[in-house]
Order: C-alpha cells, then sequence, then structure tokens
C-alpha cells in the first residue's frame, strides 16, 4: 500500500502532514482567520504575528484537514514567516504547488487553495500596523 | 449463481482499468452504474422514437408519448403506487424535494412547525430551511442515537399540533439506517402533518410498496438504482396531489391559459412543467425492468450480505471505526467508516490508487457529521453487480492504510 501512497502523494507532502512545522496554536496572533472547504468541510484556521513594522513575525494553523491542503497551510505558513505583509500578500498557489512537487488533481486543488485564501482573509482583516 | 456472477457481464463500465487496477466501484450510493439495457434502450429511443411528448400528433410524437407514459407505469409498479396520476416526474431527488417543499411552502403559516431529522441529506434540509425563513415557520430536528436510529421519544414531543409537515430520509446515506416510515408517518397523522420521505438510497435497495408505507409524499432518482440521469420520481398521495396548487407553473402543466389566470391540467402533469427528460424515462423503465428481473428481495439480500461482509470485516481491522446500526439488524447498502490517523479524503484517494472507488466527504449531511463528531468519513456503497471478492479487496487494502502516509 506504501507503494501506491507514493504514486498518489509527493514526498514533500507525506513529511508535511505526518510532522507538520507550523501546526499549531500561535500565541499572541493579531491576524487570524478561518474557513472551511464546502466540497469536503475541511476547515483551516491561519494564524499570523504581525510586528508593527508589518513583518510576520510568527505563523501556523490549525485545522480538521486533509495531507494535501495540511501539506499546503505548512507551506504557506513556511513561506510567509519572516515576510513583509506586502509580500506575504502576494503568494500564490503556484507557489505552493512549486514546494509540494505533486501532481494534484482538479478535484484536490481546493485542498491547495483553501489555506492561501485563508491566508488572504487574515491579512485583509487584520488591522494595518 | 451469485448475484453478481449473474449481474457483472450485464455492466460494461465493469471492464474499466483504472490506476492499472481492474474497477472496484463502490459508490453506487452517489450514482450507480448503468446495465447495457438501460444504455441501449436510451440509444435506441434517440436513434428511432424521439420528438417532444404528449402535443406532437405525429408518429415520432406518439411514440415518444407513448414510451414516456409506460414509464409512469413502470414507476408505479415498481412502488405498488395505488394509480399512475400519483407518479410525477421530477429532474431528480432534491428537484423533487423542492417542488414538494415549494409547493406546501405556499400553504404554511406563520409559527406552522416542519419537522425533518438530524441524518437528513442537505437535499431535504435546506429546501425546509428556505421554506421556514419565507413563511416565519419553525423548523426542528428529531436527533440520531449513537446506534445511529432515531430517537422516536423526542419525535413523540417534537410532533405537535403545529407541526405540519414531517420530511425524512427512509434510508440514511451515512448511516444506512433505515427509519421506521408507517410508524413515523402513524404519529404524523395523528395531527395531520403531511409526511415526505427521502428514498433517494431506499429504491435501490428495497422493495418499495407506497401504500404499506402510507406517506404523502415520496422521492427518488433514477441513477441511483441502475437508471439515468436526469430523471427521478415524485410519488403523491392522490387526496394530497389533488388538494395542493402546483408549485411550479409553465407548459404541459396546464389545460387552458388566459393572460391573468390558468387552469390546471389533470394529475400527473399539472406537476409537470415543461418538457420532459423523455429518453430518461425510457432509461428508468429499462433500469426497473432490470430489477424487476433479478427480484428486489434478491437486490436486498445481496447488497445486505456484502454490507455485513464490509461491517464485520472493518470490526476485525485495527484502527477502522464505522457509523451506523450494527450488522445484525437490517440496514441499507451503505458502510461509512474512519481510518485513524487518516483523513476521509486522503483514503479515498489512497484507494482509488488500488482501483476501489469510495466516496469521502460529508457527504450532504453536516449536521449528521457534526453530530458524529466528524468532518466526514470514508463511506463504500453496493450494488447488484458486487462482488464479495471486492469487498475484500477493500478490506486489505483498508488494512493497509495506516501505514501509507
Ligand atoms: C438520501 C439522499 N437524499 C437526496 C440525495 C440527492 O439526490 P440527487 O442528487 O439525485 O438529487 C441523495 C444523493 O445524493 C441522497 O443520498
Amino acid at each position: 500500500m506504501s507503494a501506491a501512497a507514493h504514486g498518489v502523494y509527493s514526498d514533500v507532502i507525506r513529511e508535511r502532514w505526518r510532522k507538520p512545522r507550523h501546526r499549531g496554536e500561535v500565541p499572541g496572533a493579531n491576524a487570524v482567520a478561518e474557513d472551511v472547504n464546502p466540497l469536503c468541510g475541511d476547515r483551516v484556521r491561519m494564524m499570523l504575528t504581525v510586528a508593527p513594522d508589518g513583518r510576520i513575525e510568527a505563523a501556523g494553523f490549525i485545522g480538521d484537514s486533509c495531507a494535501i491542503c495540511t501539506a499546503s497551510a505548512d507551506v504557506v505558513a513556511d513561506l510567509v514567516t519572516g515576510r513583509s505583509r506586502a509580500d506575504a500578500a502576494a503568494l500564490e498557489v503556484a507557489d505552493v504547488l512549486n514546494v509540494l512537487q505533486s501532481e494534484i488533481r482538479p478535484t484536490r486543488m481546493r485542498c491547495v487553495t483553501l489555506p492561501v485564501s485563508v491566508l488572504g482573509q487574515a491579512l485583509n482583516g487584520s488591522k494595518r500596523a | 449463481m451469485r448475484l453478481d456472477e449473474q449481474t457483472r457481464p450485464d455492466f460494461p463500465i465493469l471492464q474499466r482499468i483504472v490506476n492499472g487496477h481492474p474497477l472496484v466501484y463502490l459508490d453506487s450510493g452517489a450514482s450507480s452504474q448503468k446495465p447495457r439495457s438501460v444504455i441501449e434502450a436510451m440509444n435506441r429511443y434517440y436513434e428511432r422514437s424521439h420528438a417532444n411528448v404528449h402535443r406532437s400528433i405525429h408518429t415520432l410524437g406518439e411514440e415518444a408519448t407513448e414510451l414516456y407514459e409506460l414509464a409512469r407505469d413502470s414507476v408505479q409498479r415498481f412502488i405498488g403506487a395505488a394509480s399512475r396520476e400519483e407518479v410525477v416526474f421530477t429532474r431528480g431527488t432534491t428537484d423533487g424535494l423542492g417542488l414538494i417543499a415549494e409547493t406546501i411552502g405556499r400553504t404554511l403559516a406563520k409559527d406552522d412547525e416542519i419537522v425533518v431529522t438530524e441524518l437528513e441529506h442537505h437535499s431535504n434540509l435546506i429546501p425546509w430551511q428556505l421554506v421556514a425563513r419565507d413563511r416565519g415557520a419553525h423548523l426542528k430536528a428529531v436527533p440520531v442515537l449513537a446506534d445511529g436510529t432515531l430517537d422516536m421519544a423526542a419525535l413523540d414531543r417534537l410532533i405537535t399540533r403545529r407541526t405540519r409537515v414531517v420530511a425524512f430520509a427512509h434510508v440514511s446515506n451515512v448511516l444506512g439506517t433505515i427509519t421506521p416510515v408507517a410508524e413515523i408517518v402513524r404519529r404524523a397523522r395523528a395531527v395531520d402533518a403531511i409526511t415526505v420521505v427521502d428514498g433517494a438510497q431506499a429504491a435501490p435497495h428495497l422493495r418499495l410498496d407506497m401504500p404499506s408505507l402510507g406517506c404523502d409524499f415520496y422521492v427518488f432518482s433514477a441513477h441511483k438504482m441502475l437508471g439515468p440521469t436526469g430523471i427521478g420520481v415524485m410519488y403523491g398521495r392522490r387526496a394530497v396531489l389533488d388538494s395542493l396548487e402546483p408549485g411550479r407553473g409553465g407548459s404541459e402543466m396546464i389545460k387552458e391559459v388566459w393572460i391573468d389566470r390558468a387552469q390546471w391540467n389533470d394529475l400527473p402533469w399539472r406537476f409537470e412543467p415543461g418538457t420532459p427528460p423523455i429518453a430518461e424515462a425510457v432509461g428508468l423503465t429499462a433500469a426497473i425492468e432490470y430489477l424487476e428481473k433479478v427480484g428486489m428481495e434478491r437486490v436486498g439480500e445481496h447488497e445486505q450480505a456484502l454490507t455485513r461482509q464490509t461491517l464485520e470485516g472493518f470490526a476485525r481491522t485495527a484502527g477502522v471505526t464505522v457509523y451506523g446500526p450494527p450488522a445484525s439488524v437490517d440496514r441499507g447498502a451503505v458502510v461509512a467508516f474512519a481510518v485513524e490517523g487518516l483523513h476521509p479524503h486522503d483514503v479515498a484517494a489512497l484507494l482509488d490508487a488500488e482501483g476501489i472507488a469510495v466516496r469521502a466527504g460529508h457527504h450532504c449531511a453536516m449536521p449528521l457529521m457534526r453530530r458524529l463528531g466528524v468532518v466526514g468519513t470514508s463511506r463504500a456503497t453496493f450494488s447488484v453487480f458486487n462482488s464479495p471478492d471486492e469487498v475484500s479487496l477493500l478490506l486489505a487494502a483498508v488494512a493497509g492504510l495506516r501505514s501509507a502516509l
């Protein structure tokens, strides 16, 4: 079965699913948003700590989500940490796919895009420093 | 001969190789595959007889009308309806439930009550939410107990003198629970409430007999019972249909029209505005004939045996949780399950890599998911063409999943 799994998900997805680096609450987060994927009911909450100078000091996520969505959220958190808020807002799905290194079928694309859109909501909803 | 040995050659799609494996299709609960006779009947209709129905005074129009109306007779026989006027064609279960909700909705007043259950498919919940909102009515839900059955004591409390509608599924598309239709109908009738039964998962699996169920409305989709997409049935008890104004208007459902008013057509056409799904009706006739030839008792027994095999197999598999009533009781051909540490979508994707098609997600039953405390489940469903060997493949594949990711 594991052999089949290799064909289904990339090593990056499998690794990030097993050991996400950014899963968990972010104490003191000041930019937070949560949304669901209506297709499957998956739920992702992104939490960011944005410093007064607009730099993202910490990012994390929690959620009920599949391997692809979890890996995507983890990669999003990775990519935005240390960036300016403007840079983070410019993050695209392609950037995430680039890291995931996996062929994603159309039916699962929402699993990748959900964390990216939640990131956008978090950045929009938070007060500008 | 076992039923699947007899039926498998009739389903062309079972020849498919998926991801290097012979297709194991365990998603008939979402939509079943079609026997050749259904596909051929529809082709034959399009190649020989197609025209619009009812108003065409030419040979093809007459043939099309005859075939369309023949489908009504087939359905009447299949569900044991008292008359063909009680059989209304719709676009499917969702369409039928929406039509009923809109039609009954117009008769509701502020503070009237609609009772549904927690195990409803969104198709039997959202139309009632819309109606309740429009009319200022109240929506109440019968809870589901831990064993997957309805809380019948709560039902007694929820049905009051203000209850106008009781709408519920015959078979849960997640838990497989078979609800006590006749009993619920009896309690609803005591307060003169209209009963609406969502039979989407029951029609493919159980022998139906409308008079013994006693409900006012019963709806289902052809595509889950070996027939085509795009057509469904709304059975309505004659006395109730007679008492209702049509919920939707258009051609076909009228006798005479003036600019400011119209006279309605007779039953059942009064509830069928617009050009109906004619080829689909032809396909539905062929599907019913297929099921009748096998015999619904045999269909039910076969699917029940596969369901039991799956439940018993999963019970022996570490890390697998199943939902719904135990294997010992009668249930629909549905097994929802969870694999410890894996998300249902990943379960479905990993099984697909082995050619096994199961469904994953909330199954359009989010309130039920919430009650079960999960975001979703994986779900295997069975039809006449599934074999015990396929169940064994599923069980073996699922047993190997926990180490897969
Ligand atoms: C219990 C139940 N109700 C309603 C539906 C909706 O059926 P359809 O999509 O054919 O309208 C389904 C199937 O998806 C179902 O399982």
